[in-house]
């Protein structure tokens, strides 16, 4: 427990030393969803049907890309050889660095998506429940981009291969977040789609670590 | 003839997924024979003749 | 020892060479005849449907292609975990092999289910059908376990990453598709028209049971092919592959 404590700190405090690497996704998320307007219409009730798949797909590119170097650095500076010889298990610094920029890149992505959602004329009763989507949401995405990550660290290009690999399994978590969204914006309780998040977050947080720590070793070795 | 050909009304949709399993099949089993046979061609044109002195000498002891 | 003998053999690739040299050409054969006996039956022998007339023939391609790209991606999931977990090379030999011919078959599956979708739902596709939408998932999975496998250098580290994304892909193929299923009850509720009738007659489901047994040969006959190809490839340095191909006595 001592080494997760430490090497969630670490992280974030490099992640805070190198700000633009994690500033680079929200801007992506932001450019992405400020481009759909144009190519689909200004006009409000357009764009009101249109906002929540936007939003999505836009959190769902922008979480991918920033969880793409995750354990690259690591890997090229040595220091995952040290993290996969220590005798704490592989799951748990890979479940801390999982952490750590969970932190520095989807917890300000949900800080923002209110303010684009608002520009897509979504109610202001809705946005509570699109926080809570996105808060379970964002955890399952992160494991399966660091999933992604860590098959493909060994391999020069990783980029294009990751999202092929792990696009098509987010799938239901667009379901789900959708729905809940669409149902707040409707004056429904979304209950329904909001436990099945829960649910994925906790299957992924439970198996995805040791998924991305086995893949690490067989990287790394 | 002519009847079973034009399947009911249905023979572009019917003779389509026929057809296009068939190109699969072909395919799949074109492909794999030739696999096979240009591994084993490439081996035969790699692999030297069986040549005694090339041989590592087991000594009987 | 003596139980686990057959085992051992399994694991040993001269073995399986030889045995899917001699296996092939029975299954081969039997396979021809019994898509022959199932075309036959399909499109002459069975009533058409009252319902779908003879458009329905079409499930004697659609259904045994749907059950083949399921049933290799299992295959190909579970060759890949014994490789591994005992790190079996010829285990992740049969997993590269099944991977072409199980995406192929499934991209099958989705141009019948879309070519029978159009006189039925009057359209190719529908995204509301759950199983069309996971076959296209799982036309997704073998292309990334395709890719991510060949895109390493060392072929041993690319089956072993792969074998991994195989898992975490049969593990999330069941979660996509009831995830689907809830999503389309939302939209369409029971108005979908579903590509099986409710009641098949006897004489409408032995040709689909001979052409599910056919495209099972098949498929076992394309991948004992395959396999001896991949075999000889990963064992080109070793001396039983050596006097294999120059007829020598092994």
């Amino acid at each position: 427990m001592n080494a997760y404590v430490t090497l969630f700190a670490r992280d974030l405090k490099l992640a805070l030393r190198r700000w633009s690497e994690f500033a680079t996704p929200l801007i992506f998320f932001v450019i992405i969803a400020s481009l759909f307007p144009f190519a689909l219409s200004p006009e409000a009730a357009v764009l009101n049907q249109a906002g929540t798949g936007v939003l999505w797909i836009s959190a769902l590119l922008s979480s991918l890309l920033a969880l793409d170097g995750l354990f690259r650095t690591d890997v090229d500076d040595g220091s995952m050889e040290q993290l996969i010889l220590s005798p704490t298990s592989l799951s748990l610094l890979v479940l801390a660095k999982l952490c750590a920029h969970w932190v520095v890149s989807s917890l300000p992505l949900i800080a923002i998506a209110p303010f684009i959602a608002l520009s897509f004329y979504m109610p202001v009763d809705a946005l509570a429940t699109l926080i809570v989507a996105l808060l379970l949401a964002t955890p399952t995405l992160s494991v399966l981009a660091a999933i992604g990550a860590a098959l493909t660290v060994s391999l020069k290009t990783g980029g294009a291969l990751v999202g092929l690999l792990v696009l098509p399994l987010t799938s239901p978590i667009l379901i789900f977040g959708t729905r809940a969204t669409d149902m707040a914006m409707n004056g429904e309780s979304a209950a329904g789609p909001l436990y099945l998040l829960a649910a994925l977050a906790a299957f992924s947080l439970s198996l995805g670590p040791m998924t991305a720590a086995a893949a690490l070793r067989v990287s790394v070795e | 003839m002519k009847e079973f050909l034009a399947m009911g009304g249905y023979a572009v949709y019917v003779w389509a997924a026929y057809g296009m399993t068939v190109v699969v099949i072909a395919l799949n089993a074109w492909a794999a024979q030739r696999r096979l046979r240009r591994t084993l061609g490439e081996l035969k044109t790699t692999a030297q003749p069986e040549d005694p002195a090339r041989r590592p000498t087991v000594r009987k002891v | 020892m003596s139980r686990w003998r057959w085992f051992h053999l399994l694991a040993s690739p001269p073995y399986v060479y030889r045995l899917a040299e001699r296996l092939a050409p029975w299954i081969g054969a039997a396979s021809v005849l019994a898509l022959a006996a199932g075309t036959y039956g399909g499109l002459v022998l069975a009533p058409p449907d009252y319902l779908q007339g003879e458009g329905f023939r079409i499930i004697y391609v659609h259904v045994p292609s749907a059950y083949i790209g399921l049933m290799a991606y299992v295959v190909m999931a579970s060759a890949a975990a014994c490789g591994f977990i005992w790190r079996i090379k010829l285990a992740h030999a049969v997993a590269a092999c099944t991977a072409p011919v199980g995406a192929s078959f499934t991209f099958l599956a989705l141009f019948t289910g879309a070519v029978w979708g159009k006189p039925m739902w009057g359209t190719y596709w529908q995204w509301g059908d759950a199983r069309l939408v996971s076959e296209l998932v799982l036309l997704f999975l073998y292309l990334g376990f395709m890719l991510l496998r060949s895109s390493f250098d060392e072929r041993d580290k690319g089956d072993r990453v792969a074998a991994i994304l195989a898992a975490v892909g049969v593990v999330n193929v069941p979660i996509i598709h009831y995830s689907v299923e809830w999503w389309s009850t939302l939209h369409q509720g029971a108005t979908m028209m579903r590509l099986d009738g409710p009641s098949i007659t006897l004489e409408m489901l032995i040709p689909l049971l001979i052409m599910i047994g056919a495209f099972t040969l098949c498929f076992a006959w394309l991948i004992l092919r395959r396999l001896q190809a991949e075999i000889l490839d990963r064992e080109r340095r070793t001396r039983w592959v050596e006097q294999l191909v120059t007829g020598g006595a092994s």
